[in-house]
């Protein structure tokens, strides 16, 4: 059982176990759909369909997957430092504040400087957010787990204390900020498309999907290939051997973890200055957790993340689908079968692999 | 002129087959957008699924549902609802008016619903309800029986909404005697405060262990642990939205009912008969639309001279005469 023994080509380790993780995973579904007395073939139409089967489904879909592009990413860059980061949540919360900040009271700038001052809001405030438990961390030992869960409970009640008490427009009922003005807002694809002369389906997709896009490369780039990124997974392989290398650990903690924070504040980019066009209360709607499993199965790789959003984006979408037009299924078993995914393909990711060695083994004939 | 006459005829049985296509309106498609917390909170939500279930087993018609999961599905579903034909739809929580705003104007001859939240659109009848009128007679009870000179009040999600509520309900308590303490208590700060009872059990004893000993609980799934916990220690709860009296018979002072499962029933039968209209109905105790609930399980404590002073400010508030304040206008209250 050494590791040479059981090395498998790319395609198989990247794309074949994946996939294979990913049926078994319906396949369970599967059954607790059955047992909801549906057709569990049927369902899977209606999902596949309801995420990718109409321009508003695909709209839908990496709408979602946006979110979860920036919360992956942000999860997955603290962890080649050897951080769990269970506090995306949070620090997109918070982020949320930063861009709101910048679109209600700078929105007599235009549009080309409310942007990046907007994209500079929600990096700093996630950022600064995420930057407490890092120092925690680096200088104090405060295990990153705990504090990251305990700073998002703060950030909740932060955040509902100012929404309810100081940004909330006045004489309505929920908490939440006027309508940005037009020139606050990131333009929606249908829009960028229409200016082109393509017609495409109204969704909330907008800006902020590039913006992920180019987050993917930027994080591929400073990762693994700049000299700061192979410090970063050197103190996550090995704080000690970093030492003895000369990095200061503690520095490249808090680094990982603002950039960590930064990437997770894209959530509010999306939902804040995209979707909605204003703050509002629990915007995050635990998009930050669902990135621990988005990072999980993407195996911390920017294009892995890429592809596990677009899966959990269809998840969602077509979960939606599902429950609208068989209401037999809840919402709830939608949640389960998300669960299914992420214990199949990140809890038991390799549990198909000696199997699969041996399988790949036989077929390419004895060496 | 007779030359015409045919054509008149034809002209009149044509007017005849389109005055009789609305009259099949009668099989209506209603569909219900549930809010966050889903369609079995005990509570609000709950309310308004029991009110369709009875429209349901009347009439026989099956209603479309669906529970919102996040921000982005509210506009997105009360599209897919009107698109897919369904008519009426019925919004559930204010949360759901910018979205309504939007889709009720994309499709402007599909009739629209929202309760808790008023959207100004022709196509769409809002519900509203007076929370602060029926809170502030459960205060009065609450004032007249309390023998230590302390009540409390325990709220879900620090919410505008919420305030409202609680703001009702000092301004009862202060106007039968301005000397009496009222403890007021959040549970929490996100949605999962609608449904912590085991927080709420929590801040009752607190409240309790100061010298409440009237409890009022305005928070969802969340007061039924409040409720547990006073009645445990044999003090007097008040319960919200329905009457749940009978969960502590002999320990329940009253409960302030919000009737959104009438406000969803009425709303239903209005369409199908044809006579749906948009606008506003904000139900306050005039409308029947909030109430204190006075049945067999609260009888034994409340003493006939209370109910006669609550009917009587339930009267001068109905005529005019108490105004009471509506915390929602101005985001304050004018007593704590």
């Amino acid at each position: 059982m050494s590791g040479t023994a059981l090395r498998l080509p790319w395609w198989a380790d990247y794309i074949l176990l994946p996939l294979l993780n990913l049926l078994l995973a319906l396949l369970a579904a599967g059954l607790v759909v059955v047992a909801t007395g549906e057709n569990p073939l049927d369902a899977v139409v209606t999902m596949v369909n309801g995420a990718f089967g109409s321009g508003e489904g695909i709209g839908y879909t990496l709408y979602y997957a946006t979110d979860m592009i920036y919360t992956g990413l942000a999860v997955a860059v603290a962890f080649h430092c050897g951080l769990f980061n269970i506090g995306a949540e949070g620090q997109a919360y918070i982020a949320g504040l930063g861009v709101a900040l910048v679109c209600l009271y700078l929105d007599f700038l235009p549009f080309w400087l409310v942007l990046p001052l907007a994209i500079a809001g929600a990096a700093l405030f996630g950022a600064g957010y995420a930057a407490i438990p890092g120092w925690l961390q680096a200088k104090r030992g405060s295990h990153i787990v705990i504090t990251t869960i305990m700073t998002n409970f703060i950030a909740y009640a932060a955040m509902e204390y100012i929404l309810v008490n100081v940004l909330i427009k006045p004489g309505q009922m929920s908490p939440e900020t006027r309508y940005f003005a037009p020139n606050a807002v990131l333009p929606k694809m249908d829009a960028m498309f229409a200016a082109i002369g393509v017609d495409i389906a109204a969704t909330p997709l907008n800006l902020a999907f590039v913006v992920a896009l180019l987050c993917i490369a930027l994080v591929w780039v400073l990762i693994w290939h700049t000299r700061w990124g192979y410090s970063l997974r050197v103190v996550g392989a090995s704080p000690r051997a970093a030492v003895y290398a000369g990095i200061a650990p503690a520095g490249r903690v808090i680094q990982a973890m603002l950039l960590s924070g930064a990437l997770a504040g894209g959530v509010a980019l999306n939902e804040v200055m995209g979707a909605q066009g204003k703050l509002l209360i629990n915007f995050p709607s635990g998009y930050g957790f669902t990135g621990i499993a988005v990072a999980l199965m993407g195996r911390n790789h920017p294009l892995g993340v890429l592809i596990a959003a677009i899966l959990f984006g269809a998840l969602y979408q077509g979960g939606a689908e599902l429950t609208f037009d068989m209401p037999a299924i809840s919402p709830y078993l939608v949640v389960a079968l998300q669960g299914l995914v992420i214990l199949f393909t990140g809890g038991l990711a390799t549990m198909l692999r000696p199997a699969l060695v041996r399988a790949l083994r036989i077929g390419a004939g004895a060496r | 002129m007779n030359k015409l006459l045919p054509a008149a005829v034809l002209a009149a049985a044509v007017a005849g087959v389109a005055a009789t296509a609305p009259a099949r309106a009668d099989s209506i498609k209603p569909a219900i957008l549930f809010d966050m917390g889903g369609k079995f909170d005990k509570g609000f939500n709950e309310g308004v699924y029991n009110g369709s279930q009875i429209f349901s087993k009347q009439t026989g018609i099956k209603i479309h549902e669906f529970e919102v999961q996040n921000e982005g599905q509210r506009e997105q579903t009360l599209r897919k609802f009107a698109k897919a034909g369904d008519d009426p739809v019925l919004a559930i929580g204010f949360a759901q008016a910018d979205g309504l705003t939007v889709v009720a104007k994309e499709y402007p001859k599909t009739k629209f619903g929202i309760i808790d939240m008023v959207v100004d659109l022709p196509n769409v009848h809002s519900f509203v309800f007076k929370e602060q009128e029926g809170s502030y007679l459960a205060g009065m009870l609450a004032a007249m029986a309390t023998t230590t000179k302390k009540v409390g009040f325990v709220g879900g999600m620090d919410i505008p909404l919420i305030s409202k509520f609680a703001c009702g309900y000092v301004q009862g308590v202060k106007a039968v005697d301005p000397s009496i303490a009222v403890y007021q208590n959040m549970t929490g700060t996100t949605p999962s405060a609608w449904n912590d009872p085991v927080r709420g059990g929590e801040l009752a004893k607190s409240q309790m262990e100061r010298g409440a000993d009237v409890v009022y609980a305005a928070a969802g799934a969340t007061g039924l642990g409040v409720l547990q916990a006073v009645s445990d220690a044999g003090k007097l709860a008040i319960g919200v939205d329905s009457d749940q009296n009978y969960l502590h018979p002999g320990h329940m002072l009253t409960s302030m009912v919000k009737r959104v499962d009438v406000a969803t029933q009425d709303f239903l039968t209005d369409a199908k008969a044809g006579k749906f209209t948009g606008g506003l109905s904000a139900l306050g105790l005039k409308e029947g639309g909030v109430d204190v609930a006075f049945d067999k399980d609260n009888a034994a404590i409340v003493k006939p001279e209370w109910k006669a002073k609550v009917e009587a400010a339930k009267k001068d508030i109905i005529a005019g005469k108490i105004a009471v304040h509506n915390y929602m206008d101005d985001n304050k209250c004018p007593v704590s």
